[in-house]
């Protein structure tokens, strides 16, 4: 049997950019979400956690209807010469960027309001500047709220389907991802393809969360107060 | 200009902190109250933890805030000590102690490592991870992480009141021996009248975020229009120095400017400063200094005011020759048949006097 690699590939690049580019952006906003008493908080988180509950169809048919050359961010990108995102790479990462969004976002805040305001206070007398403190105090104490939400991003981006097929289509090599691929093989029968990639996918899924329970559990038990 | 001078006022809600205070720069000085006096918050607003409304706070020439400025807290060199020790769990013991300390440039490291780990007795601990020691012990590594900052001001929230009786009589001789070995003036929270005897020079008296007295320490402790002197346990401290030795009978004596009392032998050199401290139940009064008692330390002193505690008893204060005041607890109808009067001569009769420091 000749087993087509390139959608796992792929799908590995699509979730990975996706991974690292969320890590950065959702880093400063579930910050902010732990520590602000602003009253449009809860409308903020509200906003962030609605990928969750949105049918991913929905989600992709609102971003088709933006990234499309007489949309608004189409027409952005046209103006900065970038062409259009839909149907290309790019534009899936754009999409699963905002559709994965909460999955960062979530267990970050979690993490950063679990610390309290103590730590910082006590690095703060100690000399250490904001951003001193937030690299050598916050990100260590919340690095199991990091791990579960870099491993939960990355598990989101493997197993987005509705969003690829409104956004990406179905291009080799491009927006052809794992998901989409064994949807493919099902409409025209190959099971045994198909079995494949699915098992594929279930033993990484399996794999992936238990490395992240076994280093949860090993780091909480390291770090007891 | 080596003084510490603070002025905070801050509206909370509905808890207002009004309070001005100037000390100088060096011993001890205690800010007491109950429970939400407002002293946890003074001192923080004394550290910029919080914002207060109004400020001032200047350290000597270094002025950390005032109506046109604010520094925040890592730019105020200070050093804090939390009521819970708050090590970084995710640091060792030894890491801990250097965070502080590689964030202030070499040459402002006026206090080094070594003499910090051995004054406080955590050179074995070094290498241990955090959450492996005792209470004591975390206090103890939390103090001298604050400690080799090198700090002008040393602030300390109540850092002995997580802990049980026996870890706070472990931790204690070395709090007192801070400020004897490296002169850092420091402001130190409490609620507790015996901790404040032992440590404090200066007192700071809250209620209700206000101020309602100032001052020194045996001074205060000792007044009878304060709330000091109505607990159960009112007590008078007295300076003086170690002025010889008894080992037939195994006592030391301590010279009070003129008179002596004696404590149970201890192994201090002559001529040593010596603190001590007297329960006010522990002082009768006599008319005459009697030679048939079995009481060793009898001082003359003068009665300057009267106070009654309950129905039965009242405190009398008393000057001794030398200025200090003592404290006496009889029963109201012993005051009447003895005439108690101010301005009285009387015989101070102390069964017990405690060495504190």
């Amino acid at each position: 049997m000749d087993f087509d690699w390139q959608p796992v590939w792929l799908t590995l690049k699509l979730a990975g950019t996706t991974t690292v580019l969320l890590l950065i952006i959702g880093t400063p906003i579930a910050w902010w979400l732990a520590r602000t008493q602003a009253w449009y908080k809860q409308a903020l988180a509200a906003v962030v956690a609605l990928p969750l509950v949105l049918p991913p169809t929905v989600l992709g048919f609102y971003l088709l209807i933006m990234l499309a050359p007489g949309g608004p961010v189409g027409q952005l990108t046209q103006a900065l010469g970038i062409g259009t995102l839909p149907f290309t790479f790019e534009g899936l990462v754009f999409a699963s960027v905002l559709y994965s969004l909460p999955c960062v976002v979530q267990p970050l805040q979690n993490a950063f309001e679990a610390l309290g305001p103590r730590p910082m206070e006590v690095a703060s007398t100690l000399r250490a500047s904001p951003w001193d403190r937030f690299i050598t105090v916050v990100i260590p104490l919340a690095r199991p709220g990091f791990l579960t939400a870099a491993v939960l991003c990355f598990a989101h981006t493997i197993g987005e389907f509705g969003v690829v097929l409104m956004i990406g289509g179905n291009i080799p090599g491009e927006t052809k991802v794992l998901s989409v691929a064994i949807y493919d093989h099902v409409e025209s029968l190959e099971y045994d393809q198909a079995h494949l990639l699915a098992a594929g996918m279930l033993a990484f899924s399996f794999l992936v969360l238990m490395t992240l329970y076994l280093a949860n559990g090993r780091y909480t038990r390291s770090h007891q107060p | 200009m080596s003084e510490i001078e603070v002025q905070i006022s801050n509206r909370l809600g509905d808890f207002d902190l009004d309070v001005a205070f100037s000390v100088p720069a060096q011993g001890v000085t205690a800010l007491f109250g109950a429970s939400g006096s407002g002293k946890t918050s003074l001192l923080r607003a004394i550290a910029g933890l919080e914002r207060p409304t109004q400020g001032l706070v200047r350290i000597s020439d270094e002025v950390w805030q005032d109506q046109h400025s604010f520094r925040p807290p890592h730019r105020r060199a200070l050093g804090y000590v939390f009521q819970e020790a708050s090590l970084f769990p995710h640091l060792s013991v030894r890491r801990n102690l250097e965070y502080g300390m590689r964030r202030v440039a070499e040459k402002d490291r006026l206090i080094p490592f070594h003499d910090v780990v051995e004054l406080l007795g955590i050179a074995g601990l070094l290498k241990r991870e955090t959450h492996k020691l005792s209470g004591g012990e975390r206090q103890r590594v939390a103090i001298a992480r604050a400690l080799l900052t090198s700090p002008k001001l040393l602030l300390m929230d109540e850092p002995l009141s997580a802990l049980d009786h026996g870890a706070k009589q472990l931790i204690l001789p070395y709090l007192e021996s801070l400020h004897d070995e490296f002169g850092i003036p420091s402001i130190y929270v409490s609620h507790d009248p015996n901790e404040v005897a032992r440590l404090a020079d200066r007192m700071v008296l809250l209620e209700r975020g206000k101020m309602i007295a100032s001052g020194d320490a045996a001074n205060l402790l000792t007044r009878l229009d304060l709330p000091l002197s109505g607990y159960g346990d009112a007590s008078a401290l007295l300076e003086g120095t170690v002025s010889s030795h008894d080992n037939s009978y195994h006592l030391t004596w301590i010279s009070l400017h003129g008179n002596r009392v004696a404590v149970p032998r201890e192994d201090l050199p002559v001529g040593r400063h010596a603190r001590v401290q007297i329960q006010a139940r522990d002082v009768s009064l006599a008319m005459h200094a009697h030679s048939d008692t079995s009481i060793l330390n009898i001082l003359p002193a003068r009665v300057i005011d009267t106070h009654d505690v309950d129905q039965t008893q009242m405190l009398v204060r008393l000057e001794l020759e030398d200025g200090q005041t003592l404290l006496s607890r009889i029963t109201r109808r012993s005051a009447m048949g003895m005439g108690i009067h101010e301005g009285m001569l009387l015989y101070a009769q102390v069964k017990s006097v405690a060495l504190i420091a």
